[in-house]
């Protein structure tokens, strides 16, 4: 039914070519050498002295678990940069099923006016 | 002309019917509404089948002359089953909400997530 | 009996009895009923994998109800009308039969260990044996009627499911609005289906597409199924149940859910394809601008590329916004349903063609991925509530040194979502970018941006669940049972096999998909001429 050979082609869309089995082989060598590479180690590292504390820039770290950042605190200058159009989006993303009726009706007349109406 | 009366009855029990699902703020005149909908679509089957001077498509002990299509009377009989199954769903979630949320405003019960 | 000819009516078949025996089984063990369902459901998986193989080794399977199928197609060709409900089943429909016996399959096994506490499981199983049914019945049928009848049974099912937590008022607020929105659409796409038969006198798709004139019924036709149809298959901005509806119901429920969703697309498909196939590129245009004709195709990829554009970035935008995890993940599901109808609406533009027909394929070979993937995160959603019982992002933190396998699998399935080399988002992603940017480049690149948002998305849900230090409220918290492990490994596994051998899948298995849309004509000859 499928030959045994066909697993390893290469896929071919349109206009490039993709190899899967080549490109796992690849980096699995190139993390290889970048692993060999790091177990050298430097001289300068003495574990244990100040240098293996976080820095946070001068100020004092608290409690382990309240450094935690929170989910929704991610990403705040992205937030608070779109603020107008989250805004929007959410005015729109009522709870009421009737409105969700209402935004079928509207996708069906304009379908109506495009497919009907015009041609 | 006459004849073209039961099309226009479907025109408007469609339209009556999401009437009160778009614009009416209590959850059992939205289930009303449903039906009303299923009404109509029920009345436009039916209407299909009918030809002028027609007697029931049954064979024994019939009239004679031409009969009714039968296929369209088996398509509503079909479609009134799965709306009153549907009915009974909705009258039952309607009985939970009230339970939990003690309202039955569809504005209300709309949760408080984003 | 040989089964080989009646595969297509055991399909459904063995489902339904299933679901009726359950009741009767669970009143006398428990364990034994879980295993009979799972053994059902394999069951029914098979019978699918031999379909399938029937169908791409031999071409279009049609099965008669009630009647010895050779004669009857021999009838038919020789002038007498069809008066039987018929399943025909090509290549597309066995392409979604695969996904549709997969998923629930996997659901099953999951909820072995994560339903375990709960009362009412007998039920539980009934209407997931039942939905599975009705499920694979609207993928393989032939006839318009049974469609709608198929599609009721699917919705009413799934209605009962999604307000399993009973106890709590918001799974139950999410079910009535799924019904609602259920139950209005199949009403319109009733009266599409009387609008046929009122012009036509006959119920079967192959013979409406055979004596369709483009008549005005025929246009009304057209918007309701299509509008009814897209509602119920998530487009914007008709998707507001969808974030409801998988957020608030349990896990296994959701990874059941997501093949549902994907008929209702298979619906769009097959109206706009088959059913009106005859009638995208005609001899006279609908309307000449200079040098510029239009015809039907046109029109529809218009409407359904930009309803697409903008499923995607509303998808994607509202994901960066959610705290609890399995709204994000729904908003996520949406965006993906707006890559698939963006290639299949720039394959419409473009019918035809070699670009036409890359783009269907990435576009059907990206349904397969999608459900896959956003199932994946699903089941994983699910063994954290299974073993912290939070949902929200606020409060989770620092769960990786706990649970290590269920980390492995977010992160597969991360991957996979966001279309990141090697796993199989990559490959039909790779392929809807190149072709679709052949149509116009600006689809391409809003595609492109938001998939780069999509994976913000993700990291930040990986960051703030397992990264991080510990936290004391989890101390004891424990790696999810082995049942809900073997669902995720069967699923990653997949994952990882369609990544790393992605020819072999779309050569064997989409390729027949593609053709059956792009050549309405085999469809309606199966039928028509006797299956000559």
């Amino acid at each position: 039914m499928i030959q045994w050979d066909s697993f390893l082609k290469t896929f071919d869309t349109g206009s490039g070519l993709w190899n899967p089995l080549v490109w796992a082989t690849v980096i699995v060598i190139a993390l290889l050498i970048v692993y060999i590479i790091r177990s050298f180690g430097k001289k300068e590292y003495k574990e244990g002295t100040e240098q293996t504390k976080p820095f946070l820039s001068g100020n004092p770290e608290g409690d382990k678990e309240k450094m935690h950042v929170k989910g929704s605190n991610l990403y705040w200058g992205f937030m608070e940069s779109m603020k107008w159009g989250f805004d929007q989006l959410t005015k729109i993303h009522t709870g009421n099923v009737s409105d969700y009726i209402l935004w079928f009706v509207v996708i069906m007349g304009i379908l109506f006016i495009f497919i009907v109406g015009v041609f | 002309m006459i004849y073209n009366i039961p099309y226009f009855a479907v025109i408007g029990l469609i339209i009556i019917g999401l009437y009160a699902v778009l614009f009416k703020r209590n959850l059992i005149k939205m289930v009303i509404g449903i039906t009303l909908i299923e009404s109509g679509v029920n009345l436009f089957l039916i209407t299909l089948g009918y030809r002028e001077g027609s007697t029931a498509p049954i064979y024994t002990l019939s009239p004679g002359g031409i009969m009714s299509m039968p296929v369209p009377q088996a398509l509503t009989l079909t479609s009134i089953v799965i709306g009153v199954a549907v009915l009974a769903l909705m009258l039952s979630f309607i009985i939970h909400i009230y339970r939990h949320y003690k309202t039955l405003d569809v504005g209300k019960i709309g949760g408080d997530e984003e | 009996m040989n089964i080989m000819n009646h595969l297509p009516a055991l399909i459904i078949a063995i489902p339904l009895l299933g679901a009726f025996l359950t009741p009767l089984i669970s009143k006398i063990n428990d364990r034994l009923r879980n295993i009979f369902v799972i053994l059902i459901a394999g069951l029914t998986c098979l019978l699918v994998f031999l379909l399938a193989n029937q169908v791409f080794t031999e071409g279009i399977q049609t099965y008669v109800f009630g009647a010895n199928t050779k004669e009857t197609l021999n009838a038919i060709s020789s002038g007498t009308p069809l008066v039987r409900i018929l399943f025909e089943v090509d290549g597309l429909s066995a392409f979604m039969a695969i996904i549709g016996c997969l998923l629930p399959l996997v659901a099953v096994i999951y909820s072995w260990a994560f339903m375990k506490d709960h009362t009412g499981l007998d039920k539980y199983y009934t209407l997931i044996l039942l939905m599975t049914a009705g499920m694979l019945g609207m993928m393989l049928t032939g006839d318009m009627f049974n469609f709608f009848v198929f599609l009721e049974i699917t919705s009413i099912s799934s209605a009962a499911l999604i307000a399993f937590y009973t106890d709590k008022g918001k799974a139950v607020a999410a079910g009535f609005k799924y019904i609602v929105i259920s139950s209005i659409g199949a009403l319109f796409v009733l009266l599409a289906v009387a609008l046929f038969y009122g012009q036509y006198d006959a119920l079967n798709i192959a013979v409406i597409a055979n004596s369709m004139q483009y008549s005005f019924l025929d246009k009304v036709a057209l918007v309701l199924l299509i509008a009814a149809l897209g509602m119920k298959s998530g487009l914007v901005p008709m998707h507001m149940w969808l974030p409801d509806a998988y957020g608030r119901a349990t896990a296994s429920v959701t990874l059941a859910l997501i093949p549902t969703t994907l008929a209702s697309l298979y619906g769009v498909l097959r109206v706009s394809f088959t059913l009106y196939g005859n009638n995208l590129i005609t001899g006279n245009p609908l309307k000449q601008i200079g040098q510029i004709e239009i015809h039907l195709n046109i029109l529809l990829a218009i409407f359904l590329v930009s309803l697409a554009l903008i499923t995607i970035v509303v998808g994607v935008l509202m994901a960066l916004k959610q705290t609890d995890l399995k709204r994000m993940i729904a908003y996520a599901a949406i965006a993906e349903i707006g890559y698939m109808l963006l290639a299949i609406g720039a394959a419409l533009s473009v019918l035809k063609t070699e670009v036409g027909n890359m783009a269907l394929k990435g576009g059907m070979f990206h349904i397969m991925n999608d459900a896959l993937d956003v199932g994946l995160l699903f089941l994983v959603a699910g063994a954290i509530y299974y073993a912290t019982k939070e949902t929200s992002l606020n409060k989770l933190g620092g769960l990786a040194r706990n649970m290590k396998y269920t980390t492995v699998f977010f992160l597969i399935g991360l991957l996979a979502v966001s279309g990141i080399p090697p796993m199989n988002g990559f490959a039909s992603k790779l392929l809807i970018y190149e072709s679709v940017y052949q149509v116009n480049p600006i689809l391409s690149i809003v595609a492109i941006l938001c998939s780069i948002l999509m994976l913000a998305v993700f990291v930040k849900v990986f960051h703030s669940i397992f990264l991080g230090p510990k936290q004391s409220s989890f101390e004891k918290v424990k790696e999810a049972p082995k049942s809900m492990l073997i669902g995720m490994a069967i699923i990653a596994g997949i994952i990882i096999f369609f990544g790393l051998f992605p020819q072999v899948i779309v050569n064997n298995i989409v390729t027949p998909a593609v053709d059956a849309l792009s050549n309405p004509g085999t469809y309606i000859n199966a039928i028509l001429t006797g299956g000559v």
